[in-house]
């Protein structure tokens, strides 16, 4: 199998782009723990209300500059909503759909992920800039699918 | 069997492919296709309508009513486009191509074309009623828990058959071919075909475990069902799919492009190095759907980026010979100097133009989505208008500008007419147009999807949110888009069904160019079909046996069907 030498040349940089990409990605995931979020825990979709932390959803102090929002999803509302913190705050949601797929995903931010029932989904987030940040579902859950959304005050 | 039989044999069947040559398709080979082609294009007409209505509501120019609401337009949209317009168009452009290059179709594999014709008909029927009685509003991908009519699902898992039956049906009419030319190399186009008919088969067995548990899921019979399973599935498919469109593009723009040009092609190795590749690393492709979903861990879906990247550099040796044999070409008619070779082809043929337009839009839409699969940058465009502006550069423009291309010759060939200067400046307009919206159409979803405005979304301001307020300006672009769009819709439909059946008589060639010379032999290696179909499971096996097990051994316990809209 004979190869123009340019194909030889153009092919080893493309390869070389797609390592590139490759070492980028693998170095920001597991050094600077910049990896999509992925959580593996799982629940029970028809008994949310009843399983812990889900039963009193919320934001909650847990340290120094840092939250946890326990935060269930359904058609066609995130709850607890109009959640305000402040600024520099360190937020981990913890997430779980009560009916069908939904997304949440905080504008002007990297926050996306899918929240699915059975899975419990975490992200983290630090707000450093002050202002209103818009949340929404980015996954087609139904009817009401274009108003759900809500808010994240940082001030 | 004696020699001499053997011998016979061989000239009998070379015969008949000289006769096939020069006489054109038989009637009965172009009726299969001109039925595939106006499916296809009526798929398109009303598919094409419904995008603009979308592009209108989006826009926040239009109210749909209730009795026929975004949700159901979108579905409608998604199936009618990215399923039965593709669909249709590549078995029938394949079947076109097989009768061709193999000396016509056998008659018991035109037969299983059609029975595989009318099952993905009454399937596509199956799956449009229920959307029009908006019983089946869950969008082309149909995520469990939403529950859509059981009937639904069956039309889905009657066009998969359909498939399924085209798929073998080229595989017994090439196996056949080969029998008859021991030591010759499956032609070219009929390679192309095998790539193509090889992945839609063993691509869609995963979807279709997943209609088939819908279906029982649907009906009751089965409580509850694995949402994440269901949705991996989905994807082994829904990736695939895309590359299947995208391989049918390629056979033309590696095959028929040169020979319109009047070049010859590129390596023949190479070429069939490019399709094994895009056979064997394809399948396990879907996970960068699912980056930001949970079940799943970063390590896995690291090891998986390797997967989807490894699809790209078939396509970036694809650039490479496209370009070649441009400049090539360029040169031999006389181009001078470093450019001067791109002034001597010929732009003012649409069989050329548009499918070079189509290519070079591959340059942004392939960049995009090495970008965007990519973990960590997915997250930042993960299911807002960036992707669908992706897809409608890949899909809609890409594949569906090159396949205009092709209905320029395929239709005249498979209806002993001709196309006519005048048909071809209607086609340059059309092809202008087409670039135009989805140039505005597309430019605007990828910027305003960056600033985060969600897809799959109808016209909303989230209560007048200020950041959402922000993006009206650049949903306008959709609407204009889509106007220019179905604009090139309507010219293209009637290009077709005029080339059909008026345009003037006379014969059409199936333009095949001819290998480069002097052309080293290309091994016979390539051939071995079975080899790579069996690289292709051990590769789709590595990429799904881990995940899978685990969604089935730790999966939650499953869901109930939910109607939601």
């Amino acid at each position: 199998m004979k190869m123009n030498r340019y194909e030889e040349i153009w092919l080893m940089l493309s390869g070389g782009m797609l390592v590139i990409f490759m070492l980028i990605t693998g170095y920001q995931t597991f050094a600077l723990g910049m990896g999509p979020p992925s959580n593996k825990e799982t629940i029970d979709p028809q008994k949310v209300d009843e399983t812990a932390p889900f039963d009193n959803p919320g934001v909650f102090k847990t340290g120094e500059n840092e939250y946890e929002v326990v935060m269930t999803l359904e058609v066609f509302n995130f709850n607890p909503g109009k959640i305000e913190i402040p600024t520099g705050s360190t937020v981990t949601f913890i997430m779980t759909s009560k009916d069908v797929v939904h997304g949440f995903q905080v504008v002007d931010t990297n926050l996306n992920a899918m929240v699915m029932p059975g899975h419990i989904q975490k992200a983290t987030q630090t707000f450093d800039k002050p202002g209103e940040y818009l949340v929404l579902c980015n996954e087609y859950c139904g009817a009401g699918h274009q108003h759900m959304s809500t808010t994240i005050t940082v001030k | 069997m004696n020699s001499t039989a053997i011998k016979e044999k061989k000239i009998k069947g070379s015969l008949k492919e000289k006769s096939q040559k020069l006489m054109g398709i038989g009637p009965e080979d172009a009726k299969l296709t001109k039925s595939y082609m106006a499916v296809a294009f009526i798929a398109l007409l009303i598919g094409g309508a419904l995008g603009l209505l979308q592009g209108l509501e989006r826009a926040g120019l239009l109210q749909l009513p209730h009795w026929f609401n975004y949700y159901q337009v979108l579905t409608a949209h998604g199936v009618l486009l990215v399923l039965v317009l593709t669909a249709f168009f590549t078995i029938g452009y394949f079947y076109a191509g097989l009768s061709h290059t193999l000396g016509g179709l056998l008659p018991q594999v035109r037969k299983m074309a059609w029975i595989g014709f009318w099952m993905k008909v009454v399937g596509l029927v199956f799956a449009v009623v229920p959307i029009i009685q908006n019983k089946a509003s869950v969008l082309y991908t149909f995520y469990p828990p939403m529950a859509a009519s059981p009937y639904f699902y069956i039309g889905l898992a009657l066009i998969v058959i359909g498939v399924w039956m085209c798929a073998f049906g080229a595989f017994i009419n090439i196996a056949k071919w080969r029998k008859q030319n021991p030591g010759k190399h499956i032609p070219i186009f009929a390679f192309f075909a095998t790539g193509v008919f090889v992945l839609l088969f063993f691509g869609s067995i995963g979807v279709t475990i997943e209609v088939l548990t819908l279906i029982a899921w649907s009906f009751g019979w089965k409580a509850t069902v694995n949402v994440l399973l269901s949705r991996t599935l989905f994807w082994s498919f829904g990736h695939t799919l895309v590359n299947i469109w995208y391989m049918t593009a390629i056979s033309a723009w590696y095959v028929i492009v040169p020979k319109i040009i009047g070049g010859r092609r590129f390596s023949d190795t190479l070429t069939r190095v490019v399709i094994i590749l895009l056979v064997i690393s394809n399948i396990p492709g879907g996970f960068h759907h699912q980056i930001v979903d949970p079940g799943m861990s970063q390590t896995l879906k690291f090891l998986h980026l390797f997967m989807s990247l490894s699809i790209g550099f078939p396509s970036l040796m694809t650039a490479f010979a496209c370009v070649y044999v441009f400049e090539k070409t360029g040169r031999k008619l006389g181009g001078k100097g470093l450019f001067g070779w791109l002034k001597k082809l010929p732009w003012g043929d649409v069989r050329f133009l548009a499918p070079m337009i189509a290519m070079i839009a591959f340059i942004p839409a392939g960049a995009g989505g090495i970008a965007q699969t990519s973990n960590q940058l997915n997250q930042v465009v993960h299911n807002t208008l960036w992707v669908v502006g992706h897809f409608h550069l890949t899909v809609g423009t890409s594949v569906i500008l090159t396949f205009f291309g092709i209905s320029y010759w395929l239709i005249p060939y498979i209806s002993k007419r001709v196309l006519t200067p005048r048909m071809n400046k209607v086609g340059i307009v059309q092809t202008i147009i087409w670039t135009l919206g989805m140039l505005f159409m597309s430019g605007a979803m990828h910027w305003v999807g960056l600033l985060g405005s969600p897809r799959r979304t109808s016209y909303t301001t989230y209560g007048n949110n200020a950041t959402a307020l922000g993006w009206d300006p650049y949903l306008i672009f959709l609407a204009v888009g889509g106007t220019l769009l179905i604009i090139g819709v309507l010219i293209q439909v009637f290009a077709v069904f005029h080339m059909m059946f008026f345009a003037p008589k006379g014969e059409t060639e199936f333009p095949i160019a001819e290998a480069e010379e002097p052309e080293e032999k290309t091994p016979m290696w390539t051939d071995r079909w079975g080899l790579w179909i069996v690289i292709m499971l051990i590769v789709v096996s590595m990429g799904y046996v881990v995940p899978v097990v685990d969604l089935i051994v730790n999966a939650p316990p499953g869901s109930p069907p939910f109607i939601t809209w």
